[in-house]
């Protein structure tokens, strides 16, 4: 697990209060840890209080105990809703590896215009969600963009699925959508990491007649382990809360596309139901520090990598007063 | 970059192999961006379409006239789109102003100062990354609520403050390469630990500034699931909740929505193209808020 910095001077100078010290702390670190408590340990805690309860935004039917919970499990619905994370999950890989694939050869090949690919790449993750949107809808409306590529390429029109409509393809309609938007985000990412990578290894690793492929075992995969890690969790945590495509490419989740976060949104917002709604999102936080604890455990003592970016640079830290 | 290309042997069935793997890679490139443009640019195309050709022509023909404005100006006319540019841009400044002060303050006093409960609030804002946001909508909706935060554009902009630590984390980070020399200069001239702050440190973090406010700022111009949420009234319509309601009056026209689409990535565009490098540096550093 990451820690700040620590302060490591030892503190040699006895005196007394330094007054003009406690009011810049004080000060200083009033708003911002004021904020954080009210918007995120106090929802934290209600969260927790509520998933117990039966009861709306405005009345309170009583305690529960573990109904809300209950109920989550066995009803198929919300089950359902949970294993759509599954085709996010599967476009993270895949997005994963693309990424990946194109920082490699844009950080290591001549490539004319590189900057250019790299920006045209990137450039969907600053779109705004709701015109990603519009644009999709645009894009997977029968006979419009997407249709009208694949005719060209050979495909006749009746072959093609309708594919925000067909439950059996919508739901991978709406993870390529979420994969055009951040497989730049995590290739400038990769490419970043790559950067940092001592240029002499590959050099070395030449001399000594390795080829492409050993070159990127031996070399660069080592060399963004913590930058792949942390962009393998946010994938993973982004699928099980995934509801951007579903939410508005997928018209609120229509036809079979609802995610687990587009439920519990319904439940507190069109329902009422806040306990119920409360269990729910107690779940998806459950799931989400599993995989995130897995994941870290898997690489701290699967692939022996200690994560110490954040450390490695602290060590530089200082306390001054 | 490395050359590596100059110290492999340079036989012809060699030669052959490097220029068939140097074909594939640009095909992969163009394929990717290709893909990536494809539905910007036929969106780009369809906004200067009339509502006739709109009808008649196939989406991937260009559009007969390229200087038909109509769409957007009906857009923007019609769309309320300048009131929510004000809107938007309003609450952009004001947070990222916010975000800027409250990170570069909590972290000189975080990297400069000992005292008591330092490695508690570290420690708060650490776990709070481990927390996700959006699990916990639920509760804080009740929250906003409470503090009569619902439809105030004052609330929205103190929660779109206060739910971020990257900001932190990136000051953080540069506070760590700043030369406690510095202060520690200014103090024995008799100034204040207030003037060693906004007078030599906070000049010296302008990249760090520039990188927060271009992250924050997209970031809070893209925004609509609480401001969806928390600012229900037409009269407080941002960028993102004015897109999210042309499906009212422009129905299935997509000519004159992806017109609007396009006018509210502008503003992206620009920053992007002026401050790429930062915000490639401000996804890095960004990111290892682990």
């Amino acid at each position: 697990m990451t820690t700040l910095a620590k302060p490591i001077q030892p503190d040699l100078r006895k005196k007394k209060i330094n007054w003009q010290k406690v009011a810049v702390i004080t000060l200083f670190a009033a708003v911002p840890m004021f904020l954080l408590i009210l918007f995120t340990y106090v929802p934290f805690v209600k969260m927790i209080q509520f998933s117990f309860y039966n009861m709306s935004y405005t009345k309170n039917k009583g305690f529960v105990g573990l109904d809300n919970y209950l109920r989550i499990f066995t009803k198929s619905e919300y089950v359902d809703a949970m294993l759509l994370s599954l085709y996010y999950m599967a476009g993270a890989v895949v997005q994963l590896a693309l990424a990946l694939f194109f920082a490699s050869i844009l950080s290591l090949e001549k490539i004319r215009g590189a900057g250019v690919f790299k920006a045209a790449m990137f450039f969907p993750f600053l779109v705004n969600g709701i015109a990603i949107g519009y644009i999709f809808k645009f894009f997977f409306t029968r006979g419009f963009v997407l249709d009208s590529v694949l005719q060209a390429i050979g495909f006749p029109l009746d072959s093609l699925p309708y594919w925000l409509r067909d439950q059996s393809i919508n739901n991978w309609s709406l993870v390529f959508t979420s994969v055009w938007k951040y497989c730049g985000q995590n290739m400038v990412l990769f490419i970043g990491a790559i950067a940092s990578i001592d240029p002499t290894l590959y050099e070395a690793a030449t001399i000594d007649g390795a080829n492409r492929w050993q070159q990127f075992k031996a070399i660069i995969l080592p060399g963004i382990k913590t930058v792949f890690m942390l962009n393998l969790i946010l994938s993973i945590t982004g699928s099980l809360s995934a509801f951007e495509p579903a939410y508005v490419v997928g018209s609120m989740g229509a036809n079979g596309t609802a995610t687990f976060f587009i439920k519990i949104h319904q439940m507190a917002h069109v329902t009422g139901k806040v306990g119920q709604a409360c269990a729910m999102a107690m779940v998806l936080m459950a799931l989400i520090l599993i995989f995130t604890a897995g994941q870290r455990l898997f690489f701290r003592y699967v692939m022996k990598d200690s994560d110490n970016t954040f450390n490695a640079k602290s060590n530089k830290a200082k306390a001054l007063w | 970059m490395s050359n590596l290309t100059s110290v492999m042997p340079s036989n012809s069935s060699a030669r052959t192999k490097r220029f068939i793997i140097k074909a594939l890679e640009y095909f992969a490139l163009l394929l990717a961006t290709f893909i990536a443009l494809l539905p910007l640019v036929s969106s780009f195309m369809i906004s200067f379409k009339t509502a006739e050709e709109y009808g008649s022509t196939n989406a991937m023909t260009p559009p007969v006239n390229w200087l038909n404005f109509g769409n957007y100006v009906q857009v923007w006319n019609d769309g309320d789109m300048p009131r929510a540019f004000l809107t938007s841009g309003g609450v952009v400044v004001v947070v990222v102003a916010v975000s800027v002060m409250m990170g570069s303050m909590l972290a000189y006093v975080l990297n400069r100062f000992r005292f008591p409960g330092n490695n508690l609030i570290r420690n708060m804002f650490m776990i709070a990354t481990l927390i996700p946001g959006i699990a916990m909508q639920v509760t804080t909706y009740q929250i906003m609520k409470d503090l009569g935060f619902l439809n105030s554009i004052v609330g929205y902009a103190i929660l779109m403050s206060g739910t971020d630590v990257i900001s932190i984390y990136i000051f953080l980070q540069y506070f760590e390469n700043l030369d406690v020399a510095l202060d520690e200069s200014a103090v024995l001239e008799g100034c204040t630990y207030f003037g060693v702050f906004f007078k030599i440190l906070l000049p010296l973090t302008k990249p760090a500034i520039i990188t927060v406010a271009v992250l924050k700022g997209v970031g809070v111009y893209n925004e609509y699931y609480n401001a969806n949420l928390y600012l229900q009234s037409n009269s407080w319509r941002t960028i993102s909740t004015a897109l999210y309601s042309f499906s009212g009056p422009f129905k299935s026209s997509y000519n004159i929505i992806c017109a609007g689409v396009l006018l509210t990535l502008i503003p992206s565009l620009i920053i992007f193209l002026f401050f790429q490098k930062q915000v490639y540096a401000g996804l890095a550093s960004g990111s290892v808020k682990g």
